[in-house]
């Protein structure tokens, strides 16, 4: 589904600011698999997850989605195939716009826009459903502005819209780290709902330790730019916190400290 | 009665500025875009109207839409230095403007042009009503009356159309871009061309509205763009004060044209105050500041927190 052959990324090249943040990195995800990224401060996780989005090309490798060589192609073009989800609850959706609105664009991910009406009455029908299965009551507030929206009602709203066309790989990039724990858990479930009913290739990028092991199928653990640990099936389901520590404890060595009191 | 006559006067004159003002709105607030092309390409649309009418001897008509290509072009430039070439926004803006202000001076060969005794909009459309000497009233009052209605119905063309416009796909796409690009372009858009088009209707209708502005008062000036970006903004925030809770995007345009209209009326009335004609720009400036300053102002003051309702979770 995705292949990334050898992706190197440096950033500020040749200055004294110079950091290598992606190091070789080679990755491949099967279909239906649902990855969740763990590592420390500055591991290269948001870089891993900008380099598949198109937000900066790699300086070295290549990137395949479905056999396609999306290497260079610009942001825009690529979010055709992709869903994205971001760390700030700001990021997904235009504030000043209505629910319905925020819909309506994504709902025409990947397909030509021209001079017909933004919002069809048919569509609304197929966005009250979907609001609807979210529960959170934003079924009947579909001309509200989302500014009025509060963190975790924009976070499942952003989710909602990244998978309203179905996308050939669903990024997550932190997508609950700015909410409150209880939020968090309820949009961790939410997306869990949405991934599972439409079996969707999901990439997900946590701080959290604990949630890296009970979601998703598969678990990567990133240190510098470089993927250290990979564990999927029954291997992952056994997995507890204490492994994970051990195992950036090993490659980390001196700096752990530091990263432990992140993760924890 | 002169007062009354002023006030008309005004009001006349606000009408042929409203579409200027809703071009402003088009960068400013749906695009958050501060582009200060409007002041070259409002002269620049006023240079091509002149010549049209006076040395060419053309129809004004023509004029006009002649004027709106030319602004949608010198929109798409600011657009290109902007999103192609990594320009900041307000400097690409104000390239554009400073190299037309050289275009504009080529077009009308002279740095002003006069349209009296030219066949003038104003004029062929007066041609074809009874004279005021026939109607009973002074020519002043039925030339005013002319622009008034000529003003009200391209304003009225323009929300309409804009109205339209905004609401289609392309339009919502524009929309977001003012908001949030990086979502916009997660939704497959290319950014770069939503800002270049938004630019570029924004500069069509500045330039249309310096045709309109040129038609009316009788003359055009390379000099006519001078500082009116704060006018088009004082229409804006004068409107949006008067509708505060206007949600639907047809009023908050009404509003604009409302604004605009009480920003000329104002300045009449200070007129005729006997303030000079020559400290209004401060005045203006001063007003735009402050009305731009109140939400910053009113931050503080726990009489305007909204009441909270608690979300959900």
């Amino acid at each position: 589904m995705l292949k990334l052959n050898q992706i190197n990324k440096t950033f500020n090249q040749n200055t004294v600011n110079e950091k290598r943040v992606i190091n070789d990195l080679s990755l491949y995800l099967k279909r239906g698999e649902f990855v969740t990224v763990i590592g420390g401060n500055g591991a290269g996780k948001s870089t891993l997850l900008n380099l598949i989005a198109g937000v900066y090309p790699p300086d070295t490798g290549s990137i395949l989605l479905d056999g396609e060589a999306i290497t260079n192609l610009p942001e825009y073009k690529r979010a055709k195939h992709l869903g994205r989800v971001f760390q700030d609850p700001m990021m997904g959706t235009a504030a000043n716009m209505e629910i319905g609105e925020n819909l309506a664009l994504a709902y025409r991910r990947g397909k030509t826009r021209g001079l017909k009406w933004g919002v069809t009455n048919k569509e609304k029908q197929i966005y009250m459903e979907k609001l609807n299965n979210l529960g959170l009551g934003l079924e009947t507030r579909m001309s509200s502005k989302v500014g009025l929206l509060s963190g975790g009602q924009r976070q499942a709203l952003t989710l909602l819209m990244a998978t309203l066309q179905e996308p050939k790989l669903l990024l997550l990039d932190e997508h609950t780290a700015a909410l409150d724990p209880n939020t968090a858990e309820r949009v961790l479930e939410l997306t869990q709902q949405i991934v599972s009913a439409n079996n969707l290739t999901t990439l997900m990028i946590t701080h959290n330790m604990k949630q890296a092991i009970q979601y998703g199928n598969r678990l990567i653990m990133m240190y510098e730019g470089k993927i250290i640990f990979d564990v999927s099936g029954e291997d992952k389901s056994k997995l507890e916190v204490t492994d994970l520590l051990k195992k950036f404890e090993v490659v980390s060595k001196g700096s752990f400290a530091n990263d432990r009191m992140i993760l924890s | 009665m002169e007062l009354l006559l002023s006030i008309f006067g005004a009001t006349a004159q606000g009408l042929t500025w409203t579409i200027f003002a809703l071009g402003v709105f088009i960068t400013f607030r749906i695009l958050n875009y501060a582009d200060l092309t409007c002041e070259g390409s409002f002269a620049l649309g006023g240079s091509i109207s002149s010549v049209f009418v006076v040395g060419l001897n053309l129809n004004p008509y023509l004029s006009l839409f002649v004027a709106l290509l030319s602004g949608l072009a010198a929109g798409a430039v600011t657009g290109l230095l902007h999103t192609k070439l990594k320009i900041p926004s307000i400097l690409s803006g104000i390239l554009t403007m400073f190299g037309l202000y050289s275009i504009n001076l080529r077009i009308m060969g002279q740095p002003n042009t006069s349209l009296v005794g030219s066949k003038s909009l104003i004029f062929m459309i007066k041609d074809k009503l009874p004279t005021a000497a026939e109607l009973g009233i002074k020519d002043i009052i039925l030339q005013t009356g002319v622009i008034l209605v000529v003003g009200l119905i391209f304003s009225l063309i323009a929300i309409a159309f804009l109205y339209w416009f905004f609401g289609t796909e392309i339009g919502s796409c524009i929309r977001a871009t003012g908001n949030n690009d990086t979502m916009v372009r997660a939704q497959g858009v290319n950014t770069d061309m939503t800002k270049i088009a938004g630019l570029s209707f924004s500069n069509g209708l500045i330039a249309l509205a310096g045709a309109l502005v040129t038609q009316t008062q009788g003359y055009a000036d390379v000099g006519m763009g001078q500082g009116v970006i704060v006018i088009g903004l004082a229409s804006i925030v004068i409107g949006e004060v008067l509708f505060l809770k206007a949600k639907n995007f047809a009023v908050k345009m009404l509003a604009i044209l409302c604004g605009s209209v009480i920003y000329r009326i104002i300045i009449a009335l200070i007129l005729r105050l006997g303030l000079d004609t020559n400290d209004m720009k401060l005045f203006t400036a001063i007003v735009v500041a402050l009305a731009l300053s109140i939400p910053t102002l009113l931050k503080n003051k726990p009489l305007f927190t909204r009441k909270e309702v608690k979300p959900p979770f």
